[in-house]
């Protein structure tokens, strides 16, 4: 259980705030309001993950499941990172 | 899977929950106070005459006492806030803010004469609300500390509500004469069910209020970490005008309140004053919100020196900055007349109720066999229980008796009242360590009824001659008494329980085994 309570708390703010981030580049609206969509949903998705990390049937499964997510988020925010950085003022 | 699924939902609702648990407590009493803070605090200061109305031009002329007050006592500061006298509250309330390092300022003057009021030193109502974010630790750990709690508590009503199975038929069911474990569940899911809409709301819009705080990826992000540049894109503060570095003269601010007053409709809140030396001043006159859900004050930007507008926000945001306003709005409950704001705080007592509730059920689903002593996990808990479920109720109450008790002309009364708060939760949680749990409980709760019998009595033997309104003051001291009887028969029924009634029926059969329902 440990290692559970450790992946919710780690992954489901990790993964929240990669998807805060990659969310406030992306939605198609200004900034100010992507920013504040993307923040709003951000403790919903750190629920859904944290309910995720104690629902998944093994701790295997379940860090599999947080990592990939992570990685995915990760790499996608990279992409759009490095698209953004030549035009943002 | 199934089975698995919901088991694992019911190890975490239990001990999520056991660990927040009694910050939460705190933070659902003081946040359920903080409905009626403006009351507390006109309570706390009896001396204060209320007025019909307040003319735009007593707002100016005050407005000029205030700054020509900071002018002498605080021109070091780089920020000036001034809350304007309103009818309920006739005085002028004045903040700055030091460089880092230096304590803020802090002074209430009477808006006739810009002298300091006559009025007892004291936090009142804003202490409760204050904590119920800060728990009066520094702001910044406060704030994380209630921040991690309240999302605990979102994961513990999400995974309370997918073990239960009858979620429907919860709502009528309070099973009083079978086992106490069964009762304290039944009252538990009754306060979390009966109210789960506020539950989830209070909670997630709770977390909302400080959501750039908790999770500023996206501003850093798309802003850079810049939060001014996003707040004042978002449409929620006016834009941000650093200082030139070169000194300046403030305009006399008495004009700008009144071209304030004419440009926007709503009742005037306070200003606020930037960088008020220098060349690039800013004075931001700050509104009350329009009638509605959205927590949005209505703003007018002056430039200092020239006293010439710069920016007018009023309304207009787009559809996320609403939803995040209105979030914030329904938290705070601005909004609400009377009828509705009782209905929140009568939910937030649940809310203190389904806490409570599930923190004495922990203790009550273990209670050691008769004949073992508890081991010291069960006894911390329960120690620690009693300390926050009795300790806090009693807190308050001595907080509002030294308000009373403590002398006029004390130094740093205001400070005092809070450390009676404290001196008074600290001892009744350690002194409730000691005896068998059945005693120490009805102890501490009589203990917390007779204080608030002995707040009214303090109250009309110290401070009737004040009343400006007798029946409100009345009206307040019925309230206070209202939970002296709801703490005594608590207290009342801990003493009275005996072995439910099934277990007396049995036990009057002769040759039952006595005491088997306390399991």
């Amino acid at each position: 259980m440990a290692g559970r309570v450790v992946l919710a708390i780690g992954g489901g703010y990790g993964i929240a705030g990669l998807a805060t981030a990659l969310l406030s580049l992306t939605l198609p609206m200004s900034r100010a309001e992507a920013v504040t969509t993307a923040t709003l949903a951000s403790f919903a998705i750190m629920v859904g993950i944290v309910v995720v990390a104690f629902a998944a049937r093994s701790l295997a499964r379940a860090a599999a499941i947080v990592g990939g997510l992570a990685l995915l988020l990760g790499a996608a925010l990279w992409l759009v990172m490095g698209s953004t950085t030549g035009f943002t003022p | 899977m199934k089975q698995g699924f919901r088991q694992s939902m019911a190890w975490m609702h239990t001990w999520s929950g056991l660990v927040v648990g009694w910050v939460l407590f705190a933070v659902f009493v003081t946040g359920t106070a903080s409905y009626y803070r403006a009351e507390i605090s006109r309570w706390m200061q009896p001396e204060l005459r209320r007025e019909a109305a307040i003319t735009p031009e007593t707002l100016a002329a005050s407005a000029d006492l205030a700054v020509a007050h900071l002018q002498a006592h605080a021109g070091g500061a780089r920020m000036w806030f001034v809350t304007l006298p309103t009818p309920e509250r006739p005085l002028v309330e004045l903040f700055w803010r030091n460089r880092p390092g230096t304590p803020p300022g802090h002074v209430l003057l009477d808006p006739q004469s810009g002298a300091p009021a006559e009025m007892r030193a004291t936090r009142g109502g804003d202490f409760f609300y204050r904590f119920h974010f800060e728990l009066n630790l520094p702001p910044l750990w406060g704030r994380w500390i209630v921040g991690i709690c309240a999302m605990v508590m979102l994961v513990a009503l999400v995974s309370g509500i997918v073990t239960h199975r009858r979620i429907f038929s919860d709502f009528f069911t309070l099973r009083r004469d079978k086992a106490a474990q069964r009762g304290w569940l039944d009252a538990h899911n009754v306060s979390g069910v009966l109210a789960l809409p506020f539950h989830l709301m209070i909670t997630y819009t709770g977390v909302v209020t400080l959501a750039i705080m908790y999770m500023p990826w996206g501003v850093t992000a798309a802003y850079r970490g810049d939060q001014q540049a996003f707040f004042a894109e978002t449409g929620q503060v006016t834009r941000n005008r650093p200082p030139a570095g070169e000194p300046g003269t403030l305009a006399p601010v008495g004009p700008m309140v009144a071209k304030a007053l004419a440009t926007i409709p709503e009742p005037l809140e306070r200003l606020s004053i930037l960088n008020p030396r220098d060349a690039n001043s800013t004075v931001v006159a700050v509104f009350e919100e329009p009638h509605g859900l959205s927590h949005q004050h209505p703003q007018v930007a002056f430039a200092g020196t020239s006293g010439t507008v710069v920016e007018v926000l009023s309304g207009g945001l787009r559809p996320a900055a609403k939803t995040f306003t209105t979030m914030v709005g329904l938290h705070e409950a601005h909004f609400a007349g009377a009828a509705l704001r009782g209905l929140f705080f009568l939910c937030g007592l649940l809310g203190c109720a389904m806490v409570g509730s599930g923190l004495v059920l922990w203790t009550v689903a273990r209670l050691p066999k008769s004949g073992v002593a508890a081991g010291f996990g069960w006894r911390l808990v329960h120690t620690l229980n009693l300390g926050t479920i009795a300790g806090l109720p009693a807190g308050i109450a001595a907080y509002l008796l030294a308000n009373r008790l403590l002398p006029l002309d004390l130094a740093g009364r205001a400070e005092r009242e809070v450390w009676v708060f404290f001196g008074a939760w600290i001892a009744v949680a350690v002194a409730g360590a000691w005896p068998a749990p059945r005693r120490a409980w009805r102890g501490a709760l009589a203990l917390v009824a007779a204080l608030f019998v002995a707040v009214v009595l303090a109250d009309v033997a110290t401070a009737r001659a004040l009343w400006d309104d007798p029946a409100w003051f009345l009206g307040f001291d019925a309230a206070l008494l209202a939970l002296a009887a709801g703490f005594a028969s608590i207290s009342y029924k801990v003493a009275r329980f005996a072995a439910p009634r099934r277990a007396r029926r049995a036990a009057d059969a002769p040759a039952a085994a006595p005491q088997m329902g306390r399991a």
